[in-house]
């Protein structure tokens, strides 16, 4: 006890000037563990880099070797008469590398001409080994124009909000109503049900799949929105977990004074819980438009031969089965990038409520 | 409404509580069945129909031609197993992905959760942020997305590796490298499993640690001795979501391959796919039910396996669950 309270005047500075040090030490450290995480991040988040530069550039560039990282297009140079010819920098005998337009291309010897000058220059070796001169910073916008015109982008958008607007509505109604159920009143065995709904959750889609597919379409509802939003209005276990958790939290007293108060059970859910549970709810609704958005098995087989009702997804798998395999790979990833601006705006908007929703559902179990 | 009232009297005395309480249980009836109607209709009876129909030929094109053909589809199954067709080549496919996938993601999402969990980061939010997002990202998406990133030529991760002298595979190209490829693309899906890690982590005491360092324990004790198991149930159930998730594998592979075969070589021919293509190309609803079957077999081996152990390494805090 002594020893402690009574540090010897060496012992005491040499602890204030360790601490100092420690301050410094711990400043550094601070910055090393921030840039080495920014720099991970950076590396995390490269292919969409990847995808937002390929989709303003053209393909002329995609193949070509060198090509700068930004949008560019190759150079060329118009000649007194009329003609263009491509520029290539092209490194000449005496070492320097010079800009010169490429007249007539040869395996050995190839003719450039000197832009400054217009005089014809002989050039030996071969000229697809060169690299073309590229232009500053040209993205090529009009690669969105193309892709909405082919994947006729405002149908796949408007079926797509369709489908998850409606599917949102019947998936936080029903999961509101069920959860309620949940929490607030006795009923027997309500504890195995709770479980058995959890125990939903691990089942492959696949073993459910076939039937339901057979049985939509003996009641005429392949081809149509139908399959893709009437099951969500049947309570999912993931929102019903959630919202549960979060009634649970809920004071009992408020439902008490309204019950009192001769509210019924409707009339306090209504008025009693669900305005205390919005940022439950905003979870539920975000998790079900982004499902929405995301599915694709359900709109591939109930959809299928029907372009008209077709969903992103599956417009924009189409569109990538068709232009990947031809070379323009550009085309794909200005599609892609226009298939993701919706739920990643949303995302970045709500991505509070929706974080804490994932936390919720994945741990308190 | 006989039964009704013999229940009443076993849960609860006196009648005027009994009704209430009779009423209470109606109303909550009432408030679940949506769920209960939905886990008879589109869950419950579908079940049972496709293990009826994995005893059948059903073809969806021709409902007339329905015969029972006893175990004729599993038979065909362990046939294709045993000779390495399509059911063993794409269980082989599944499991090998299962194998690498499942460790690695949550290997890297435990890390980055540990990582964005120092007291010593400025801007975790963000971070977060930036590393959950690709979640958000539709599957068609994000495969595309990769397809490009990962081209053998034109890709970035290919001209990086030029740039500082290594060879780069053409990962979708190769049969050798398209699942490592997908396995890098399931990498960008981590951001659940990752802030589900993060919470447990944050719910970890803080004295805990204090008593490892108390008794000399260095990083290393503080995560053996005190992270692991006080995150060993967010643990568990990351890893059960992994499992379920491979077994439901399908848009990345149908993306990289419309053809259903898996290319290149085969080599990205999930369980799926082989489902998808029996069941809607070739209309074998029946033998697709024997494969969702057996899908489901596998998953819940590899549940109970999970849950059995479990008692073994997951630890509950509380010791109330």
């Amino acid at each position: 006890m002594t020893g402690e309270a009574v540090p010897l005047p060496l012992a005491a500075s040499r602890q204030g000037r360790s601490k100092r040090a420690r301050g410094i030490w711990s400043g550094f450290s601070r910055l090393g563990v921030t840039l080495f995480t920014a720099s991970l991040a950076m590396i995390f988040l490269l292919p969409l880099g990847y995808m937002v530069l390929t989709s303003i550039k053209d393909n002329s560039q995609i193949t070509a070797l060198n090509a700068p990282l930004w949008p560019a297009s190759p150079q060329t140079f118009t000649a007194a008469d009329g003609q263009v010819f491509p520029l290539y920098q092209v490194p000449l005998e005496t070492g320097a590398v010079q800009n010169l337009a490429l007249k007539t291309p040869g395996r050995i010897v190839s003719v450039f001409i000197d832009p400054a000058t217009g005089q014809e220059i002989q050039w030996k070796g071969n000229w697809r080994g060169l690299s073309p001169v590229w232009s500053g910073i040209e993205p090529k916008l009009d690669n969105f124009t193309t892709v909405l015109n082919t994947l006729n982008f405002p149908l796949l958008l408007k079926n797509t909000l369709i489908v998850a607007i409606l599917g949102t509505i019947g998936a936080v109604v029903s999961a509101v109503v069920v959860a309620y159920g949940f929490a607030r009143f006795r009923i027997p065995g309500r504890n195995g049900l709770f479980l058995l709904m959890i125990m939903t959750i691990m089942l492959p889609f696949q073993v459910l799949l076939i039937p339901q597919y057979i049985g939509f379409r003996a009641i005429g509802w392949t081809g149509t929105w139908l399959p893709l939003i009437v099951p969500h209005f049947f309570a999912n276990a993931y929102n019903v977990f959630l919202l549960r958790q979060y009634f649970l939290t809920l004071p009992r007293e408020l439902d008490q004074a309204a019950q009192v108060d001769g509210a019924s059970p409707l009339q306090i859910l209504w008025s009693v819980i669900v305005p205390q549970s919005w940022p439950a709810i905003v979870a539920v609704a975000l998790f079900h438009f982004f499902f929405s958005w995301n599915d694709f098995f359900a709109p591939l087989v109930y959809l299928s031969g029907k372009p008209e009702l077709a969903t992103m997804t599956v417009g924009l798998q189409a569109f990538s089965a068709t232009y990947a395999a031809s070379g323009t790979g550009y085309l794909t990833q200005a599609a892609a990038l226009m298939a993701i601006v919706v739920p990643v705006a949303i995302f970045f908007v709500a991505q509070r409520a929706f974080m804490r929703g994932v936390v919720i559902s994945g741990v308190e179990k | 409404m006989v039964i009704v009232d013999d229940r009443e009297k076993t849960y609860v005395p006196t009648p005027r509580k009994g009704s209430l309480a009779r009423r209470e249980t109606l109303w909550g009836l009432l408030f679940l069945s949506p769920w209960l109607i939905g886990l008879v209709v589109f869950t419950a009876l579908p079940i049972l129909a496709s293990l009826a129909l994995s005893f059948t030929n059903f073809n969806i094109i021709d409902p007339g031609g329905l015969r029972f053909v006893g175990l004729d589809n599993y038979i065909r199954m362990w046939t294709e197993l045993v000779t390495n067709q399509a059911v063993g080549q794409s269980l082989g496919v599944t499991f090998r992905f299962a194998l690498m996938s499942v460790p690695l993601g949550i290997g890297l999402a435990l890390g980055l959760a540990i990582l964005l969990h120092q007291k010593l980061l400025a801007g975790k939010a963000l971070f977060r942020t930036l590393f959950f997002m690709p979640v958000l990202i539709p599957l068609v998406a994000s495969t595309i997305v990769w397809q490009g990133f990962l081209n053998g030529s034109t890709g970035w991760l290919a001209q990086i590796l030029h740039a500082i002298g290594l060879p780069a595979p053409d990962w979708f190209q190769d049969p050798a490298w398209a699942l490592p490829g997908l396995v890098l693309l399931g990498i960008w899906g981590i951001g659940n499993m990752m802030l589900i890690f993060l919470a447990g982590l944050q719910s970890v005491p803080t004295e805990l640690y204090e008593a490892v360092k108390v008794d000399g324990g260095g990083p290393w004790a503080r995560f053996r001795n005190v992270t692991l198991p006080m995150i060993s149930p967010v643990l568990f159930y990351n890893i059960l979501i992994g499992i379920i998730a491979v077994a439901q594998y399908f848009t990345q592979a149908y993306t990289l391959d419309p053809q259903g075969n898996g290319r290149p070589g085969g080599s990205t021919f999930f369980f799926n796919l082989n489902l998808y293509k029996e069941g809607w190309t070739y209309n074998n609803m029946g033998y697709a039910s024997a494969l969702a079957w057996v899908m489901l077999a596998i998953v819940v081996v590899a549940a109970l396996v999970l849950f059995r152990t479990s008692a073994r390494w997951v630890f509950y805090a509380g010791g109330d669950k």
